[in-house]
């Protein structure tokens, strides 16, 4: 069984990757079906990239959930970056300040059960997601 | 540096994504692919995306990217073999992939692209 909490570093594309992995890891071991395995690390993989290309860098906590009824994985997602402007506008579908889509925030808290976010420009942001089995 | 190989079969060019991509390795096969249509005068490109478990917003910009060059280039493309839980996803997240026909499998994928070539009068 993975340990209950643990932080990965995102610097480099490579950590995006092993976030995926970690990720997957956690969802297997709280038994999520493969389609919620599959949801889990495609929002993780949004959230990882938006991580390293706006925030300039930063880590995920991942820590496994188990109260007395359900068991879940939430991912907490840091970085010290600029922070975010508008965070209504950044959530909405297609927005983006880069090249991508503008489906990684949006798409993430779709796929997620539980989503916040909290940033401050100048500072950096905060995204947390959450899935149960 | 890794690469992604192209493989030519007839008028089409085959495609499989097997790693986890990195920006070098997208925009390299972007690159690649365009001067390979161009050289082999490819009427289609397939796109394996079989063994991939996850496809998020970086790899679908990527295959609509290699779809808009493609489709300038007068070439058509088609993903093939998306795994049921990766549909399921990309549908929730909102990935749409406009302009990128599918198919179940490489065979289904070449049958695909004969129709739309002879549809367009080529052989």
């Amino acid at each position: 069984m993975p340990p209950d909490r643990v932080v990965q570093p995102i610097r480099s594309s490579q950590d995006v990757v092993r976030v995926r992995q970690i990720a997957r890891e956690r969802a297997i071991a709280q038994g999520f079906s493969l389609v919620d395995q599959t949801k889990l690390v495609t929002a993780a993989s949004e959230l990882a990239r938006n991580t390293l290309e706006y925030g300039g860098g930063g880590e995920v906590t991942v820590e496994l959930l188990n109260d007395s009824v359900r068991r879940g994985v939430r991912l907490t997602f840091t970085d010290t970056g600029p922070g975010i402007a508008d965070i209504n506008l950044a959530l909405k579908d297609g927005f983006t300040t880069g090249n991508g889509l503008g489906l990684g925030l949006s798409g993430a808290r779709r796929l997620s059960n539980e989503f916040s976010i909290e940033s401050k420009l100048g500072e950096g942001t905060r995204v947390a997601i959450t899935r149960w089995r | 540096m890794e690469k992604i190989p192209i493989l030519r079969m007839g008028r089409f060019l085959l495609v499989t994504i097997q790693v986890d991509m990195h920006d070098q390795l997208a925009m390299q096969l972007q690159n690649d692919l365009t001067d390979r249509i161009v050289a082999d005068r490819a009427h289609g490109v397939l796109i394996d995306i079989s063994s991939l478990e996850v496809v998020d917003s970086f790899i679908g910009r990527m295959i609509s990217n290699i779809a808009a060059m493609a489709r300038v280039l007068d070439a058509q493309t088609v993903v093939v073999g998306m795994q049921p839980a990766v549909a399921i996803t990309l549908v929730e997240l909102g990935l749409s992939l406009e302009g990128v026909r599918t198919a179940l499998n490489v065979d289904k994928g070449m049958e695909l692209l004969r129709e739309q070539v002879g549809a367009a009068g080529r052989i």
